[in-house]
């Protein structure tokens, strides 16, 4: 449990250290820093877990299991990758006169606050506690949004804060009708731990489940960004600094689908019935196809993958109401592929914005001539996020294909459907970006394309070949969530 | 359920969710920001008194904390925070015209009948009194959707945001006697830093649009411009 408080406590010094430190020239690097420390702890917490299994601290406050760790591990990965390069694209961004040396200073501090909610999510074993973490994700990121201090960053801002702390306050209710159903059967400090929930899940009360589980699934579906409270997603990833689109599509989402996930297997103990389940299918089908077909309207670079970030999450949300073996260990390889590679675009398209000077695709061009390291990412990212054969996310919603085709026969038809629509709304857009002739104008930037290939390299691993301690992990979350193994 | 041959505790607490409600229909009806404000204060303080009375009442010391903490957020900070932005965008004269105010109160009371509805299965393994308590709490919840919906004054918005979280609270307070400390010193943070938040919000949307009407909020949106 050592590694667990220590990441926490690292995210909580970062916080304070950037929000009492001068105006020093290498805040990014010591942001860098932070988080690397940060990989290496969650890393030697996911060796512990390896080894020893579950771990639940001495209070039961925190629980560490094959669900949760891969997941720390990712998040931990995903913050180092995009603050390294948020440190050279910060800086442009303030050379570019964006930024002040204040907002810089507020950016770092939050960057850590971002990562410290986001380990509180993942980390604790209490319920209520995760709403508090997730509600802390809002408020950190929403200051972010609006950085920039231009009109439409404003604007997304308070959307954003708004739409998530009312949507955020529906989980609470739901949280509250779980504690309330605990209460019946057992004694008060405890009833939230999510361990001892667990246990006796078929104990609770199936009718207040049922309405606890409505609610919880509509205050975190706001900020997975399920289709229809979905507004605030793709206004604040456009407006907002690019790595933090980056780190909100690559973290904040999975997490809330996290949430969303522990209760469901809360939920399932108890009621033994799909209603959880299909209730999840209905919304997952329902933002992927909404999704894929906003694809197609986009005129920002950036609107246009956060429509893709809805319409992915929307594919993760439907695999995990179809349950079963398959389709859980589908949605779980879904969950990393499509983090890893969101991130690396988000972080290829803020070079390309830099570089021709705006986020309109129609005046992006010939990207391939102007840069090609950044025209290649960008289509290679755009390769993968489609779903073609050699990369990862081919093979996650190839199985999603199979599960459905086995429980659902019929829902495989608007799934193959939304891939095809998805699959056309992308590359419309980028193709004529990254071919081309080059405009007048746009000049190459300085930029570190690390974070991508690294991204791109592990996600075409993971579709090639699935390491074995990787299968096995998640073999062992599928155990955890639908209670048969895969392999 | 005969209200009579309840104890006393019971009693209070069935009143308290009837004016908890009441006060929220009478914040949906408001136009001016000034009285919106007073009563959501208010309703803070009935919320301070329900938590006390509970604590008193199931002789648990932690909520005596819960509700000094209401009373500082809900009935002081808050309230004080949203007056003063008033009087400085100078916005206590006006009075916002709201739409139709018959079909809001029908709307109103008909988000009221629909809590009833949806938490009815639980009153199988339950009394009636928490059913009363939590769809009270639930449609609080829902009414103050309803006043950010209605209203287009960010001010008002915040005021239907916070009471939100005052129906979260009761519904804490009445039907599980609390949440776990823990998490309710962490949702109390929360609510004190997104005042905070709204407090910078109102600064910054000021000095962008100069007034604080978020309808004037309409550049971002999927119609080609």
């Amino acid at each position: 449990m050592i590694p667990a408080y220590l990441l926490l406590l690292i995210t909580l010094s970062g916080i304070v250290f950037f929000a009492l430190s001068g105006h020093k020239p290498n805040m990014g690097k010591v942001n860098v820093w932070f988080n690397a420390v940060s990989l290496f702890a969650t890393m030697w917490l996911a060796i512990n877990v390896f080894n020893n299994g579950t771990i639940l601290s001495a209070d039961k406050a925190f629980l560490v299991d094959s669900f949760n760790v891969y997941l720390i591990v990712l998040t931990a990965f995903i913050g180092l990758t995009t603050s390294i390069f948020s440190n050279p694209y910060m800086e442009h961004e303030k050379d570019l006169g964006k930024l002040t040396a204040n907002r810089l200073k507020l950016y770092y501090s939050m960057y850590q606050g971002f990562m410290l909610a986001m380990y509180l999510v993942l980390t604790t074993n209490n319920m209520g506690v995760m709403w508090v973490g997730m509600e802390a994700a809002t408020l950190a990121t929403v200051l972010l949004v609006s950085l920039y201090r231009t009109p439409e960053s404003i604007e997304a801002a308070w959307k954003y804060f708004i739409l998530c702390g009312v949507g955020i306050a529906q989980a609470l209710f739901g949280t509250i009708l779980l504690y309330y159903a605990a209460m019946q059967i057992g004694d008060g400090e405890n009833a939230l731990l999510w361990s001892e929930l667990f246990q006796h899940a078929s104990q609770l009360n199936p009718e207040v489940l049922e309405i606890a589980f409505v609610f919880l699934l509509i205050g975190y579906g706001t900020k997975i960004g399920l289709v229809p409270l979905h507004n605030w997603l793709p206004d604040a990833h456009s407006e907002g600094p690019t790595p933090m689109s980056a780190v909100l599509s690559g973290l904040l989402l999975n997490d809330a689908l996290y949430a969303v996930v522990r209760n469901k297997m809360l939920v399932d103990g108890a009621t033994h019935s799909d209603m959880a389940g299909h209730l999840m299918m209905g919304f997952g089908l329902l933002s992927f196809l909404v999704g894929a077909l906003f694809l197609h309207r986009q005129k920002d670079i950036k609107r246009l993958f956060s429509y893709s970030s809805i319409e992915h999450m929307g594919l993760m949300t439907f695999a995990f109401g179809v349950g079963g073996s398959l389709a859980t260990f589908a949605a779980l390889l879904h969950m990393t592929v499509h983090s890893l590679t969101k991130s690396a675009i988000f972080v290829t398209v803020g070079h390309a914005t830099q570089v021709a000077g705006t986020q309109r695709m129609d005046k992006i061009r010939g990207l391939i001539k102007t840069q090609p390291k950044i025209g290649w990412g960008l289509l290679i990212g755009t390769i993968s996020i489609a779903g073609f054969p050699p990369f990862g996310v081919f093979t996650s919603e190839f199985l999603v294909l199979l599960a459905t085709m086995h429980s659902y026969p019929l829902m495989t038809l608007p799934l193959l459907l939304g891939i095809g629509i998805a699959f056309a709304g992308l590359f419309r857009h980028i193709q004529p970006m990254v071919f081309g002739a080059k405009p007048e104008g746009q000049n190459p930037v300085k930029a570190n394309l690390l974070p991508v290939m690294l991204h791109l390299a592990l996600v075409l691993w993971l579709g090639l070949a699935i390491p074995t301690f990787l299968a096995h992990w998640f073999s062992q979350a599928t155990v955890l969530i639908s209670g048969s193994s895969p392999l | 359920m005969n209200i009579e041959s309840q104890d006393f505790y019971t009693q209070i607490i069935l009143s308290m969710a009837a004016l908890v409600g009441l006060t929220s229909f009478l914040m949906l009806g408001q136009g001016r920001l000034l009285r919106l404000i007073f009563v959501f204060a208010v309703q803070g303080l009935l919320l301070t008194l329900t938590t006390a009375l509970a604590a008193y009442s199931l002789d648990n010391p932690h909520l005596y904390i819960s509700a000094v903490l209401t009373l500082a957020l809900k009935v002081i900070f808050i309230p004080w925070m949203l007056r003063r932005e008033v009087l400085k965008m100078n916005l206590h004269r006006d009075v916002e015209a709201l739409g139709n105010q018959t079909a809001m109160m029908l709307g109103g009371a008909s988000l009221m009948v629909f809590s009833y509805y949806v938490l009815h299965p639980i009153v199988q393994t339950t009394s009636p009194v928490m059913l009363n308590a939590l769809a009270v709490s639930l449609s609080v919840v829902l009414l103050g959707m309803l006043l950010m919906i209605s209203h287009k004054q960010a001010i008002a918005h915040v005021v239907g945001f916070m009471s939100i979280e005052n129906g979260l609270f009761f519904a804490a307070i009445v039907a599980t006697k609390g949440m776990p400390m823990v998490v309710e010193l962490g949702i109390a943070f929360d609510v004190l830093v997104a005042a905070v938040l709204f407090g910078i919000f109102f600064f910054h949307i000021r000095t962008s649009i100069d007034s604080l009407d978020v309808d004037l909020l309409n550049k971002l949106n999927e119609v080609d411009k």
